[in-house]
C-alpha cells in the first residue's frame, strides 16, 4: 500500500538481440542511421505527389492529407514529450492538457487579442506555461504515486474550466478562439502554405525526439529511470527524488507547451478540447499503444492514434457500417469506442505497445528456428 | 438569511452527490490502489438504466413506488455491472496497478461511447417525480425537496456503509485491507473477494447517485459521470484514501464551498476554489484530512 510502488509498464530502452553471426556492420549503421533516414524521408515527402489509395483522399501533396499528416506528427511529439513523464520517470500525471493548452491559449490570446508578433507571442506562452508547471508541480509532487495523478487531474480541471467560464472574455468560452491571420507571417497562411506548417510539425516532432534522446543518455535521465524503477533507491544514493521529478515534470510541460503552439498554427485557433482532461486521457493511451518508456513507441502510438482516430470518423460514416445491423453500428461509428477497445486489448495483450513487439516477435523467431551450432551427433 | 439555508441545503444537495460517488471509489482505491477512472460510467450506467426503467420496464414509472423500483433496477443494474468490471477486467491484472488504472482508462473511454451511440450525445429529460419538484419552508427559506431527497440518500448510505464496515465480517476484512492488503493476504484471506464486494458497493452507490442526480438536473447524458467524476476525485484526496467518514466530512467541505463561491463570486470561481482548498490541505497534510489510510 506504499506509494513508492507504481510498477511502469517497460521494455528496456534496446532489446539485447544477439550480435547477428558474421556480423555485417551495414546492418549496424542501419540501425543507428535510420531515425535520420527516415526524418529526411519525411521532410521530401510532401514534393511527392504520389496517391496511396486507402490511405489518404488524395495525393501526398494536397493540402488535406498534409494536414493530418502534420497533426499526426504534433501528436506524435506531444505523446513522446508526456512518456518523459510517465514511461521514463513512472509519473502518471493526469493534467498534462493544462500545459498544452496553456501553449495553445497563450500564443492565441497574446496574437488575436494584444496584436503580439508569433515569436514573441509563442516564446511568453511557452514560458509562462514552464513557470505554471513549476508551481503546480511543486505541489502535486509532495503526493505520491496514484495520489499525484488526482492532484494533477484537478489542476488540469481548472484550466478546462476557466478556458470553458471564458474570463474577461478571452478564451471565447465554449466556441474557442480563432486565431487572427493578420499577426501571423504570409507563409503560414492559406491552405497553398500547408506545406509550411507540415515542415514546422516535423521539426517539432525532431527537437522533441532529440531532446529526449539527449535527456536519457545524459546523467539526469538515468536519475529518471532510477525514480521510475525504484525512488527509494534514489533517496538512499544521497540524490533528492522530489528535485529530480520536478524537473522532468517542467521540461515535459515545456515541451507540451510547444507542441500547443504548433497545434494552434495547424488548427487556425484555439478549443475548449484542447484544456480537456480527455485530451490527457488520449495522450496516455498514445503512450501505451506505442510502447512506454521506448525510443521511438510513444511518436509512433502518437500518429498510429490521430491517424486511426481521423480515419475511423470518416469510417464510421461510410455505408459500410450503416449497412450493419444497429447493434455494432451504434458503438463502431464511435471512433472512441473503437480505440478504447483496441486500447483495453492492447493493455491485456500487448504490454509493451507497439515498440514491444518487435522484440517480442524476434524471441518468438529464435524460439521457432533451430540452432544449428548444437552438435546432433547422438540421434 | 433565507438565502443562506438555501444556499446551505443546495451545497449539501451537492455533497450528497459527491459523497456517494466518492465513498465508492475511495474505498477501492484505498483497498485495491486503483484509481478507477470508469467510476463515472457507472454513474451513467445507474442514470440510463433508471430512465429506461421508468419508461419500459412494468410496474416502474415516474412516480410513486413506480420511481422507486426504477431507481431500484437503476441500482442493481450499476452494481451488477461493477462486478462485472472488477471480474473480467480488474481481476486479470492483479498487483498490477498501473495496468488496472490503464483498463479503466479505456473503459471510460469506450463506454461513455458506447452510450452516445445508444442514447444519443444529447441530454435526455429524466422521469423525476412531481413531489420532489415541490418546494417546502425551511427557517424561512423556500427549499426544493429534491435537495432534501438527496442529502437523506446520502445520510443512509452513509450509515449503512458505516454500519457494514464496522460490524461485519466482509466489513473487517475490506479495513484490515485498507490498512495493509499484504498483511491480510498473509492470513490466508481472499482479498480478492473483497474487491468485488468493493468495486460492487461503489457500482450501486454511484448509480445511486446517477438516478439521483437525474432528478437534480432534470436530465441525463452520457458525460454527465465524468463532470461528478473530477469533483469526486478532489473528495477522495481531500478526505484521505480508504476513509468513507473522510469522505463525508470532505463532500460536505466542497459542496459548500463550491456552492456559496459560485453564488456570490463569479460563475466558475467555486469550482477552482476547491482545487485551491485541495491544494492547501496538501501542502498541510499530504495524507489527506483522515490521515494515513484510517477507516470507517
Amino acid at each position: 500500500m506504499t506509494a513508492t510502488q507504481t510498477p511502469v509498464a517497460h521494455t528496456p530502452e534496446k532489446p539485447a538481440g544477439p550480435p547477428a553471426a558474421g556480423g555485417p556492420t551495414g546492418f549496424a549503421l542501419v540501425k543507428r542511421f535510420w531515425p535520420v533516414a527516415a526524418f529526411v524521408l519525411l521532410a521530401v515527402l510532401p514534393y511527392s505527389g504520389i496517391t496511396i489509395p486507402g490511405l489518404f483522399d488524395g495525393p501526398i501533396n494536397s493540402p488535406g492529407a498534409l494536414q493530418v499528416l502534420a497533426l499526426c506528427l504534433v501528436f506524435g511529439g506531444l505523446a513522446a514529450g508526456y512518456d518523459l513523464l510517465f514511461g521514463r520517470t513512472g509519473l502518471l500525471s493526469f493534467g498534462h492538457a493544462l500545459y498544452f493548452a496553456l501553449g495553445v491559449y497563450g500564443t492565441d490570446i497574446l496574437i488575436t487579442k494584444y496584436g503580439y508578433p508569433l515569436p514573441l507571442a509563442a516564446l511568453l506562452a511557452v514560458l509562462f506555461a514552464t513557470t505554471v508547471a513549476t508551481a503546480l508541480g511543486a505541489v502535486a509532487l509532495r503526493v505520491h504515486g496514484i495520489a499525484f495523478s488526482m492532484v494533477t487531474l484537478a489542476f488540469g480541471q481548472v484550466g478546462a474550466i476557466l478556458v470553458a467560464r471564458d474570463p474577461g472574455g478571452l478564451t471565447g468560452g465554449e466556441e474557442g478562439l480563432s486565431l487572427d491571420a493578420s499577426g501571423l507571417p504570409d507563409a503560414l497562411v492559406g491552405v497553398v502554405n500547408t506545406v509550411n506548417l507540415y515542415w514546422i510539425a516535423l521539426a517539432y516532432l525532431g527537437l522533441v525526439v532529440v531532446v529526449l534522446h539527449r535527456v536519457a543518455q545524459s546523467p539526469t535521465g538515468r536519475v529518471f529511470a532510477g525514480l521510475r524503477d525504484d525512488e527509494r533507491r534514489i533517496g538512499v544514493l544521497g540524490l533528492d527524488p522530489y528535485r529530480f521529478k520536478l524537473v522532468s515534470f517542467t521540461l515535459s510541460s515545456a515541451l507540451a507547451a510547444l507542441g500547443g503552439v504548433v497545434y494552434l498554427l495547424l488548427a487556425a485557433g484555439a478549443s475548449p478540447h484542447v484544456a480537456s482532461s480527455d485530451l490527457t486521457l488520449t495522450l496516455l493511451v498514445m503512450v501505451v499503444l506505442g510502447g512506454p518508456g521506448t525510443r521511438f513507441g510513444p511518436v509512433l502510438g502518437g500518429v498510429l492514434f490521430t491517424y486511426l482516430d481521423h480515419r475511423l470518423t470518416d469510417f464510421g460514416a461510410s455505408d459500410a457500417v450503416d449497412s450493419l445491423p444497429g447493434v455494432l453500428a451504434g458503438p463502431l461509428s464511435q471512433p472512441l469506442f473503437v480505440l478504447g477497445t483496441i486500447f483495453i486489448l492492447a493493455v491485456y495483450f500487448f504490454p509493451g505497445g507497439l515498440a514491444g513487439l518487435g522484440s517480442r516477435l524476434t524471441a518468438l523467431r529464435r524460439a521457432v528456428t533451430p540452432r544449428p551450432t548444437l552438435p546432433r551427433r547422438n540421434s | 438569511m433565507s438565502t443562506i439555508v438555501l444556499m446551505t441545503v443546495t451545497g449539501l444537495g451537492l455533497a450528497a452527490l459527491y459523497f456517494l460517488v466518492a465513498s465508492g471509489l475511495s474505498l477501492v482505491f484505498g483497498l485495491a490502489d486503483v484509481l478507477n477512472f470508469a467510476h463515472g460510467l457507472f454513474l451513467s450506467v445507474g442514470a440510463y438504466a433508471t430512465w429506461w426503467a421508468a419508461g419500459n420496464l412494468p410496474g416502474a414509472g415516474p412516480d410513486g413506488w413506480g420511481f422507486v423500483l426504477a431507481v431500484a433496477f437503476g441500482v442493481v443494474a450499476g452494481t451488477v455491472v461493477a462486478a462485472l468490471v472488477e471480474l473480467v477486467m480488474i481481476r486479470p491484472l492483479y498487483s498490477r496497478t498501473i495496468e488496472q488504472v490503464l483498463v479503466t482508462v479505456g473503459l471510460s473511454l469506450a463506454g461513455v461511447a458506447a452510450l452516445q451511440a445508444g442514447f444519443g450525445a444529447d441530454p435526455r429529460p429524466f422521469p423525476r417525480p412531481s413531489w420532489t419538484q415541490q418546494v417546502v419552508t425551511l427557517a424561512g427559506a423556500r427549499v426544493p425537496l429534491d435537495r432534501l431527497l438527496l442529502i437523506v440518500a446520502a445520510v443512509v448510505v452513509l450509515g449503512l456503509l458505516l454500519a457494514f464496515l464496522r460490524w461485519t465480517r466482509y466489513g473487517l476484512i475490506i479495513r484490515a485491507g485498507v490498512e495493509n492488503r499484504e498483511m491480510v493476504t498473509a492470513l490466508g484471506i481472499d482479498v480478492r473477494k473483497a474487491f468485488t464486494l468493493v468495486f460492487a458497493i461503489g457500482g450501486a452507490a454511484a448509480a445511486l447517485a446517477g438516478a439521483l442526480s437525474g432528478v437534480y438536473f432534470g436530465s441525463v447524458s452520457p458525460t454527465s459521470g465524468a463532470s461528478l467524476l473530477i469533483f469526486a476525485f478532489i473528495v477522495v484526496v481531500i478526505g484521505g484514501m480508504g476513509s468513507v467518514l473522510g469522505s463525508a466530512v470532505a463532500a460536505v467541505a466542497v459542496g459548500l464551498l463550491q456552492q456559496f463561491v459560485n453564488y456570490y463570486g463569479t460563475s466558475g470561481a467555486g469550482d477552482i476554489c476547491v482545487v485551491a482548498l485541495l491544494a492547501v490541505v496538501l501542502l498541510w497534510r499530504p495524507a489527506g484530512l483522515a490521515g494515513k489510510a484510517a477507516t470507517a
